[in-house]
Parts: structure tokens; C-alpha cells; sequence
């Protein structure tokens, strides 16, 4: 049946997937992209800050038409002991620029967005199919999928995998292994609904300026993770994220009982006052870094965006690079299809080789030790968010005592808490997983 | 067979909140679905064109993104959608929408032949008012089969169709003629998931857009606001109760005897409590 062969087919459509779809179909390949969810969006999370360079792109003029919410024009990063936070912020008027370089976003409505793109260029979209397993022939090469509707499978020269964290349909058809607790973060989030003027006085905010809260210290109980706080235009994005494994191996904490706990911080609490909450969400974030990353291509098949582990953890970016790789698969098949050429796990490699030119591997190389260096040294999670706040209490606090013997009461603590061998350790490890 | 099916695109009343200060409902950003009781004469009208071949029509009339639920019916199966969009439909109550659709309905069966069943929705779930099924077969002369909860049997040569229809105290078996207006019971059937096939061609499938002109309707008088005599005075959320949820017997020794204890309470000042629950319980 020659009505169900597409030149390409897209497994979800998330960033990575409609990144794929889209450009594939610009190219003028017949494109069908196969989406789970009752429309695009509907089974995604994320935070979410929206890396314009990625999307810019994909669709040059994504901002006359894309669901935005707000521009970043403050970056806050802070330390947290239980009772407040040390912390850096950067705010430039630069970031008041044409093109900004940031956004927060709603993905139920920016994914739509994007989903209608998908189909304006066109491509085929169905919703509310899930993709059971890919189709081999004799020799197993992938040649179409299996859908859970009746009816025949779907015949493709190649099946592109954007089918996110849990690669399930990897996983069904034997090309990846199962996720690993100590590679996948669980991250909860919540949308706290506050009026725009609130949300513009509270965070010292005009027109669409955004600010960005990242923040790391004992709200995450000794376990390896980062809490975060997004404004939106109405509303506030507040959620805390956590290797799955600490979950089970550290402590006694449960995600919601994270996300309480940090919404109740004092902190944090005058920030949210007053909000009424609108959604909430659990999401699973591949945050096994670079060694984590499974194959990703062979005869015809190959992997982006998180199915492929492409998350920066420490940057808090995946979204641009789920929208690089779909895009980089795609420029690849497409220059295959066009050329008369087959997808071979050889030609497909092409792929593999763009994405190591790009940021994308470059980046995942850059940090492939910090994920075996936090797993090791958990305590720096804990433990110097705690040390800098006492620091800077006994710094700031004006009490009679001189400035010299504060200086060394704060060496004093740093050195009984860790010991001169542990806090050189630590620095010397951290530098060499950094570089 | 030749079926239509009336849809409408509704507000997931799932997940419709009542703004807090002015009591109105926010209709920004809610999801919207094809109205429940609709899929119950879409999977009907499916079921019977697999029996006995034919084609299924889905129509509606509203805005532009209705087009999304006729795209979903197509999904579940239906061969055909048609849209009616106009400005001129803005504000229609029962009566002006049963004036219109019966006119895309007259205007779809010069088209395609004309149709042994309509199906419609009991009701819809944003305005309850179960009027407009009984007003288009009024306006095209069809018999009217309301609250159906199964099609015994139908014969399309002779033109005669059996149906079990629910009744205030029973349940009336019912003879007709064909062509017939039907608004089915819910819980009658389940709706399909539609063949990955299908799926596919709901996606390229071009779904008929008319606007007032293009359905033959010129009598805009009967349309919309101004062919609209009913008149939404207020709307507002009632109240909340009152009476809070009591914790009984609690740390008691034993709590089924507790539990008997209030259910015999219950019963004895609600006895149609009791039989409601033996008859659903000897249903099971």
C-alpha cells in the first residue's frame, strides 16, 4: 500500500521531534509525524526558558508568531541554607534587545505552535498514537513502525526517534538499554497564577521582562538537584528536580515534599504570595551527561533530543539542543533522500558527525565528569550553599567583633566542616570535571 | 446507508474554572472536545455504515477552529466533515442554530443524497438544553427518536427502523419510519478508536468549509443574535454548601459497626436512596 510510505517518519512531537518534522518537510520530503498526546504539548514538561538561537534556526521569524511569555532580563543564581540564600545576579538593559535571547514559554501552547508549523510546512501530524515498536525487515534494518491503532504499519526509508526520556520505543525494539536511576532526574513543577502587575512589582519587572531563578543548597536535602523559578506573564513557573537514585539512596524526601518545602522557604514564600495554583507537573529529565548518551543511528533509524540524552545539565539547557539535533538529523536525511541515496547506519552517520561539530557534543564533552564528580561528592550540594550563607552572615552582621577575627571564624568553619585536604580536594575535582 | 452526524465543540467542562471575582466563566485557555453526547450517534452512525456500507457526514456549525473536532470525528472513522462558518452565526440560541443546521443539512443533501439518519447529541454539556435535535427534524419533517438507547433493528429498503428509547417509567420499543432524527443515550456504546488509516486521512483530509451564502441561507434575519429570541440575562456560580464532610467514630472499636450504623441512619431518612442502590447493585 503505497498511501502508507512516507519518506520519513518522526516519532513525538516535542522540540526535537517538530524541529525534525519541520525542516524535513521544508526540504520537501514526505513527512509523517506520529504524536501520542492529544495534540502536541499535551504530554510535555519543562520549566521553561526557550533558547531563541535553536529555534531562530529552524524558523527564522519564530517571534512574529510564537506564544511568548517573557524576555530574561535577570539571571539569579542562588545558594540556600534553610533560613535564605547568598547569590549572584546579573540584570543587563542589554537583554531589551530586538531579538532577544531568552524566553520563558508555556509548552502546552508553544508546542502547538510549533505542531501547526509542522503541518503548514507539510507535513502529515496524527495525534493519539502511540508508536509500539519499529518495523525491521529480514535483515533487520528499521523500515516503519507499528502503531497501537488497527490497521497496517506505516513504511518509512527512515524512522527518526524524537520520542523523548524514556525511549520506549528504543527500548521495545532492542537499541537502547533500560534508564539507569543515577541518569534520569525527576523533576515536579507547579504554575502559580498572580496578576501581571504583581508579578512586574514583585520582581521589579516592566512590558515582557523575565527573570530567572536558579537555585541549588540544602532545599534538596543532600540529594543532587536544583530548584528554579520562571516568570511567566501571568503566572509563575516553580518547580525542583533530583536524581532518581538520590531519591531512593538519600534521605527520605519525596519530589512534592521538595517542592513544599521550597515554596515554603522564606525565600521564596513572599514571592509566590497571594498565587493561586494552576497546574502541576512531574516530568523525568535525562541528566546522565555525556557517557550516558546510547547510539544513535543505524540502518534506518536514528536518535534526537532527550531520546538521545542530550540535556547540559549544568546549564539548565535541553530544549536548544533537542531543536539542534532534530534539526541536524533532518538536514542529514534529507540530503541522503534528495541525493538518491539510502539510510544506511553508514550515511546516517553523518549525523553523528554534525553533531560533535556543533555546541551540542561539544558542551556534553565539556562536562562528561560532573556527573560522576557529584555523584561522589554529594556534600558540596549541601554543604557549601551552608558554609557560604554562614560566611556571609558573619561577614555582613555588625556586632563589635573586628573584621579580622570574622575573617577567621569563616576559615575556621570552612576548615572544620571539610578539612584543608577535603576543600582542596574538592576545588582540584570540580576544576578538572569543569574544564 | 447515507448518515449526518451534528456535532458541536464544547468547553471541556472538566476543566472549566468560575473567575473568582466576577463569577463568569473563563473560557480562555480551556480545552475544547467534541460534546460527549455526541460521540454516542457518531459511534452509532459508524457502526451502521460498517454494517451496511454507505457514508457518515459530520457537520457543525461555529467558528473557525471547530474544524478541530470535525478533524477528530474524521479520526474516529467519519467519511466526510462539513463546516458551517459565518459571523452571521455569532450569538445563535436553539432556535437560530437549528435554523442553520437544518439549512447545511438541506444544503449537504443536494449534495450528497439525502440522509436516513441525523444523529445529534442528547444535549450538549455548555448549554443543556436539549432543543436543537428536536428543531432541525421539526424543520425537515424527520421523525424524532429521542433518548434511543439501542437500534434493534433497521431496515433501509423498507425505510423502518425499531429502537428501544428511555422513558420517564420504562422503556418504550418504538417502530418507525426512516428518515429519522436520533439523539442516542449515553452510555449506549463507546466510541472507536479509529484505524491508524483512518488517523491518516483525517490529517490531509480537507474538511468542507461554507459560510452562510455557499449553506443557501439568506434569510440572515433568522440567524444569530438577531434570529435569536432567548436572552442570557445572568450567569452566575452557585453558591457553595454549606455542610462540611463530619468524621464519625473515629479510633472506634469497630468501625463496620459504625458504618452500619450510619447507612441504616442514611437510609431511613432517604429511602429512595436504598433502592436506587439494590437496583444498581442487581444490575452488576
Amino acid at each position: 500500500m503505497t498511501r502508507n510510505h512516507f519518506d520519513a517518519i518522526v516519532v513525538g512531537a516535542g522540540p526535537s521531534g517538530n524541529a525534525a518534522a519541520y525542516m524535513l518537510a521544508q526540504r520537501g520530503l514526505n513527512v509523517l509525524q506520529i504524536e501520542r498526546g492529544e495534540y502536541a504539548g499535551s504530554k510535555n514538561v519543562q520549566g521553561a526558558i526557550l533558547y531563541a538561537d535553536a529555534l531562530e534556526k529552524i524558523i527564522p521569524d519564530f517571534r512574529d508568531e510564537a506564544p511568548l511569555e517573557r524576555h530574561i532580563v535577570e539571571q539569579r543564581v542562588w545558594m540556600m541554607d534553610d533560613a535564605g540564600h547568598t547569590g549572584m545576579h546579573h540584570r543587563s538593559d542589554d537583554y531589551n534587545e530586538d531579538k532577544p535571547n531568552r524566553y520563558t514559554i508555556l509548552r502546552a501552547q508553544f508546542d502547538k505552535w510549533f505542531s501547526r508549523c509542522v503541518k503548514e510546512a507539510g507535513a502529515t501530524v496524527i495525534y493519539e498514537t502511540t508508536v509500539t515498536s519499529l518495523m525491521r525487515d529480514a535483515s533487520g534494518w528499521v523500515v516503519g513502525v507499528h502503531t497501537d491503532r488497527n490497521g497496517e504499519g506505516i513504511t518509512a526509508d527512515v524512522v527518526i526517534l524524537a520520542e523523548g526520556v524514556n525511549g520506549l520505543v528504543g527500548r521495545a525494539s532492542g537499541l537502547r538499554e533500560e534508564l539507569k536511576p543515577e541518569n534520569v532526574a525527576l523533576a515536579v513543577k507547579e504554575m502559580h497564577f498572580l496578576p501581571q502587575e504583581v508579578i512586574d512589582a514583585r520582581f521589579n519587572l516592566k512590558g515582557d521582562e523575565g527573570v530567572v531563578i536558579e537555585a541549588m543548597g540544602t532545599i534538596t536535602e543532600g540529594m543532587v538537584g536544583t530548584a528554579f523559578l520562571y516568570t511567566n506573564r501571568e503566572s509563575i513557573s516553580v518547580g525542583i528536580g533530583c536524581m532518581v537514585s538520590d531519591f531512593t539512596d538519600v534521605g527520605q524526601a519525596t519530589p512534592h515534599g521538595l517542592l513544599d518545602r521550597f515554596k515554603a522557604h522564606p525565600s521564596i514564600r513572599p514571592l509566590l504570595e497571594g498565587s493561586e495554583i494552576k497546574e502541576y507537573a512531574a516530568h523525568l529529565i535525562p541528566e546522565g551527561g555525556y557517557k550516558a548518551i546510547p547510539e544513535l543511528v543505524g540502518n534506518g533509524w536514528l536518535v534526537v533530543g532527550d531520546a538521545g540524552h542530550f540535556v547540559n545539565a549544568v546549564h539548565r539547557e535541553g530544549s536548544n539542543l533537542a531543536m539542534t539535533t532534530g534539526r541536524l538529523a533532518a538536514e542529514t536525511v534529507a540530503d541522503i533522500i534528495l541525493s538518491g541515496g539510502s539510510c544506511s547506519r553508514h550515511n546516517l552517520a553523518a549525523y553523528v558527525d554534525a553533531v560533535k561539530e556543533s555546541f551540542v557534543m561539544k558542551d556534553m564533552k565539556k562536562y562528561k565528569d560532573i556527573h560522576g564528580f557529584l555523584k561522589k561528592g554529594r556534600h558540596v550540594v549541601d554543604l557549601y550553599p551552608r558554609l557560604m550563607n554562614r560566611a556571609a552572615q558573619t561577614w555582613f552582621r555588625v556586632d563589635g567583633v573586628d573584621k579580622r577575627s570574622k575573617e577567621s571564624t569563616i576559615m575556621r568553619e570552612a576548615w572544620r566542616a571539610r578539612g584543608i585536604g577535603g576543600l582542596m580536594g574538592d576545588a582540584f575535582k570540580l576544576m578538572r570535571a569543569w574544564r | 446507508m447515507r448518515i449526518f452526524v451534528c456535532i458541536k465543540q464544547v468547553p471541556d467542562s472538566a476543566q472549566i474554572r468560575v473567575h473568582p471575582v466576577t463569577n463568569t466563566i473563563m473560557r480562555q485557555g480551556v480545552p475544547t472536545i467534541i460534546n460527549p453526547y455526541d460521540l454516542f450517534g457518531l459511534e452509532e452512525a459508524l457502526r451502521l455504515r460498517d454494517r451496511f456500507g454507505g457514508e457518515v457526514t459530520v457537520m457543525t456549525m461555529g467558528p473557525p477552529m471547530a474544524s478541530d473536532s470535525l478533524r477528530k470525528a474524521l479520526t474516529y472513522g467519519a467519511d466526510r466533515a462539513v463546516l458551517l462558518t459565518d459571523r452571521f452565526f455569532a450569538g445563535s440560541d436553539t432556535l437560530a442554530t437549528s435554523y442553520a443546521l437544518a439549512n447545511l443539512i438541506q444544503k449537504a443533501s443536494d449534495n450528497w443524497g439525502k440522509p436516513d439518519i441525523v444523529f445529534c447529541g442528547k444535549q450538549t454539556i455548555d448549554g443543556d438544553t436539549a432543543q436543537v435535535g428536536p428543531g432541525i427534524a421539526r424543520r425537515l419533517g424527520l421523525t424524532q427518536l429521542t433518548y434511543v438507547s439501542s437500534i434493534d433493528a433497521i431496515d433501509p429498503s423498507h425505510g423502518t427502523i425499531t429502537v428501544r428509547r428511555r422513558a420517564d417509567h420504562g422503556v418504550q420499543v418504538l417502530q418507525s419510519r426512516l428518515p429519522a432524527m436520533i439523539t442516542m443515550m449515553e452510555g449506549s456504546n463507546e466510541i472507536r478508536r479509529g484505524r491508524i488509516e483512518d488517523a491518516l486521512r483525517a490529517a490531509s483530509a480537507e474538511v468542507v468549509q461554507w459560510n452562510a451564502a455557499a449553506a443557501g441561507i439568506t434569510d440572515l434575519g433568522h440567524c444569530g443574535l438577531r434570529g435569536s429570541p432567548t436572552v442570557v440575562k445572568k450567569v452566575f456560580a452557585p453558591p457553595s454548601r454549606e455542610e462540611k464532610a463530619t468524621l464519625v467514630g473515629e479510633g472506634a472499636a469497630n468501625p463496620t459497626a459504625v458504618a452500619n450504623d450510619l447507612i441504616t441512619q442514611i437510609f431511613a431518612r432517604q429511602p429512595v436512596l436504598e433502592g436506587d442502590l439494590m437496583h444498581a447493585a442487581a444490575r452488576h
